[in-house]
């Protein structure tokens, strides 16, 4: 399908092709089965101006959008969904200070990770605080020109790695939700560190790291548009980046299904290639079917997005529901196109499989963003009314 | 520092057509890359350059959509390509082609260094980068594997032998071909993929180089081609399996058989 892309996201997209064909593939298995962190990659990635594609021209980047972010996670995680996160994490670290951050702060962080110099992270998620993100116990004391940070954040994507956090805190637990704040911490931050680092099925080559906070003191003009206003920097920013996390389904599905192709041409039972069977070309008929009707979906969605639309809420929860529970049959069926070989580690698709399971769960769960889809449906009946 | 590099458009598959009544490779339809040795002569340029400073250049000979492909080496760091395309260039063998290209360097002008990859994967003759050196009368150092030092007026360079390497000292300007194990050629940037679309491409004819028609071209070649053809390979083996003392027995066996060899 030709989905009509202006040049430079063809040249974006085709660039990140090249970089997952020439320089991911040949290390995605390795840093899957070791649990590598691809810094070599960052580094291509860096030289490449990639990481600059969705930041806004005056502080360094291209000036493009989530479509533009969306197509390097696409091909990117075509031949790893774990190294693209590297990339995917900091875009979800990074929007909040897009979206809220003040001249100075966009000044100050921007053009560093529009350079690929610095990678982002995003820290919401607590222990006793995952779908439920109202439920948050870390908190941030104001302090004279300070605010004193104390709590734990748990599997935060590039934990570590990442020299910039964009982080979520209670500044007013009388007001729940509404007492939160967004904070960006740096890493180095007296009071800072980092703690477990978590053992995963899939995703293998990100790093998940707890982010602990014992009375870490970080300036005032670190904190992201108002005081109470974080919740909302958390919710806008996961509206605009779920595209993201669905680019990401979207290329291992992808991947799984050029790994099949290719396979079922080339094994032969009953003397011919099992592509001949019908049982196994439906399947890939099926498989085929599925990723273009997702990239239709992300692609527009992201163009929804970038175009300026209202309400985004939805369509953002459409989009990654959609891709990440193509990605997760794809794969699963990619397996069992290739049957033995399908389950060995030799090849690339039991890692995919395993990759795209976490598609369906970060980000909100598919169930949560399921609820938000209904919530939005059931609003838009009382307002007819 | 100013350098010079020269690089080949050649087809980009293995299944090479080539027209017979002249010998030469068509080029036209196949899909056409840069001749990956002259990759890494790319990426020496751009280094050199970022290095010590000053310009990287490059130059090829070719048909016109050569231009295009021109544009990867602009992608990756090279500041200027410059294209020499002329009906009077076609046909050129490799004496031709270094008498051309040698024209339009002096054209170019102020240049420190001028870089070649090894050989070109379609002709894999290896001649023009020497034969170059010749023509703009200026030494020369075949396959470079690591320059040790350039500056002004000097290099010194590893030259690759079978047997290990030969340090090489030559004043500059000269002419160097490269081998691949010089470098890691980088992929291109965004940066460098704007510049390269927005780039002009500086075409030049065997006038614009002031280059005399009779030796260029088919004209200006000596070369010649007498037949092409794909070497057949329909050599029948047959392994002979067994304990090494049957294998034995089953070789003089057939040797004798085959009069290889006589029992006295
Ligand atoms: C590898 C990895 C990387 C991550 N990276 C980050 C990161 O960078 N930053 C960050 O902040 N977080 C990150 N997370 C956290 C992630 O966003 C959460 O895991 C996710 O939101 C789900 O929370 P939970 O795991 O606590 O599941 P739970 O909320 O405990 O959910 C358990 C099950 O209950 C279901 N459920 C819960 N509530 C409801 C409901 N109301 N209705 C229906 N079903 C419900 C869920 O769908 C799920 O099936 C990461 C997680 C992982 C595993």
């Amino acid at each position: 399908m030709n989905y009509f892309l202006t040049e430079e996201q063809q040249m974006i997209k085709d660039l990140a092709a090249k970089i997952a064909d020439e320089k991911i593939k040949p290390v995605a298995l390795k840093y899957d089965e070791e649990g590598i962190f691809p810094r070599d990659i960052v580094k291509v990635l860096a030289d490449s101006d990639l990481f600059g594609v969705y930041i806004p021209e005056e502080y360094g980047g291209f000036g493009g959008g989530i479509f533009e972010m969306a197509l390097v996670v696409e091909e990117l995680s075509r031949a790893c969904g774990g190294i693209a996160l590297a990339y995917a994490g900091t875009g979800l670290g990074t929007y909040p200070i897009i979206l809220f951050g003040t001249e100075e702060q966009k000044a100050k962080y921007l053009p560093d990770i529009a350079q690929g110099k610095k990678l982002a992270a995003f820290g919401l998620t607590e222990a006793n605080a995952g779908s439920d993100a109202a439920g948050i116990q870390t908190t941030a004391k104001a302090d004279g020109d300070e605010y004193i940070l104390n709590g734990t954040k748990q599997w935060i994507t590039n934990g570590g790695e990442a020299e910039v956090y964009t982080v979520i805190a209670c500044t007013d637990r009388s007001k729940g939700a509404r007492g939160f704040s967004a904070f960006i911490v740096e890493k180095g931050t007296p009071g800072f560190s980092f703690g477990k680092k978590e053992n995963k099925m899939g995703i293998r080559a990100s790093v998940t790291s707890e982010l602990v906070f014992e009375d870490c003191r970080i300036p005032r003009e670190n904190l992201l548009a108002r005081e109470g206003m974080g919740f909302l920097v958390a919710m806008k920013t996961l509206d605009r980046t779920r595209p993201g996390v669905a680019s990401q389904a979207l290329g291992i599905a992808q991947g799984a299904f050029d790994e099949a192709l290719k396979y079922s041409g080339e094994r032969v039972q009953f003397d011919k290639p099992i592509s001949s069977f019908q049982a196994i070309q439906h399947m890939l008929a099926d498989m085929a079917i599925q990723i273009e009707a997702a990239r239709c979906l992300v692609y527009q969605t992201c163009r929804h997005i970038d175009g300026g639309a209202k309400s985004i809420s939805k369509e953002s929860a459409i989009s990654k529901v959609f891709a990440s529970d193509t990605a997760m049959k794809v794969t699963v069926d990619a397996v069992q196109v290739m049957g033995g070989y399908g389950y060995m580690k030799e090849y690339p698709v039991e890692k995919m499989m395993r990759d795209a399971k976490i598609t369906q769960i970060y980000e909100g769960t598919n169930q949560i963003q399921r609820n938000v889809i209904a919530l939005e449906l059931i609003k838009s009946q009382k307002v007819s009314k | 520092m100013n350098v010079i590099v020269c690089v080949k458009q050649v087809p980009g598959t293995n299944e090479v057509k080539m027209n017979k009544e002249t010998n030469t490779i068509i080029r036209e339809g196949a899909e056409a890359i840069i001749n990956p040795f002259d990759t890494y002569a790319v990426e020496e340029g751009v280094r050199i350059k970022e290095q010590t400073g000053g310009k990287a250049t490059v130059i090829s000979m070719g048909i016109p959509s050569v231009a295009e492909l021109l544009r990867q080496t602009i992608a990756v760091g090279i500041d200027e390509a410059v294209l020499l395309s002329d009906r009077a260039f076609a046909g050129s063998d490799s004496l031709a082609t270094s008498y051309a290209l040698s024209k339009g360097i002096n054209k170019i002008g102020d240049f420190d260094l001028v870089i070649c990859g090894k050989q070109a994967m379609d002709g894999d003759t290896a001649q023009v980068g020497p034969g170059l050196a010749e023509k703009l009368g200026i030494p020369h150092t075949t396959y470079v594997r690591k320059i040790e030092e350039i500056r002004k007026g000097y290099i010194r360079c590893q030259r690759m032998t079978e047997d290990g390497y030969e340090v090489i000292e030559m004043p500059l300007p000269a002419v160097i071909t490269v081998v691949k194990e010089i470098n890691e050629p980088r992929l291109p940037s965004l940066k460098g993929m704007m510049k390269a679309k927005k780039a002009e491409i500086r075409i030049m004819t065997a006038d614009d180089i002031g280059a005399d028609k009779d030796l260029c071209g088919l004209k200006g070649s000596p070369t010649q081609v007498v037949e092409t053809f794909v070497p057949v390979h329909d050599v029948n083996s047959e392994m002979i399996e067994g304990t090494p003392g049957e294998q034995v027995k089953r070789l003089a066996e057939k040797l004798l058989s085959m009069k290889f060899m006589t029992v006295k």
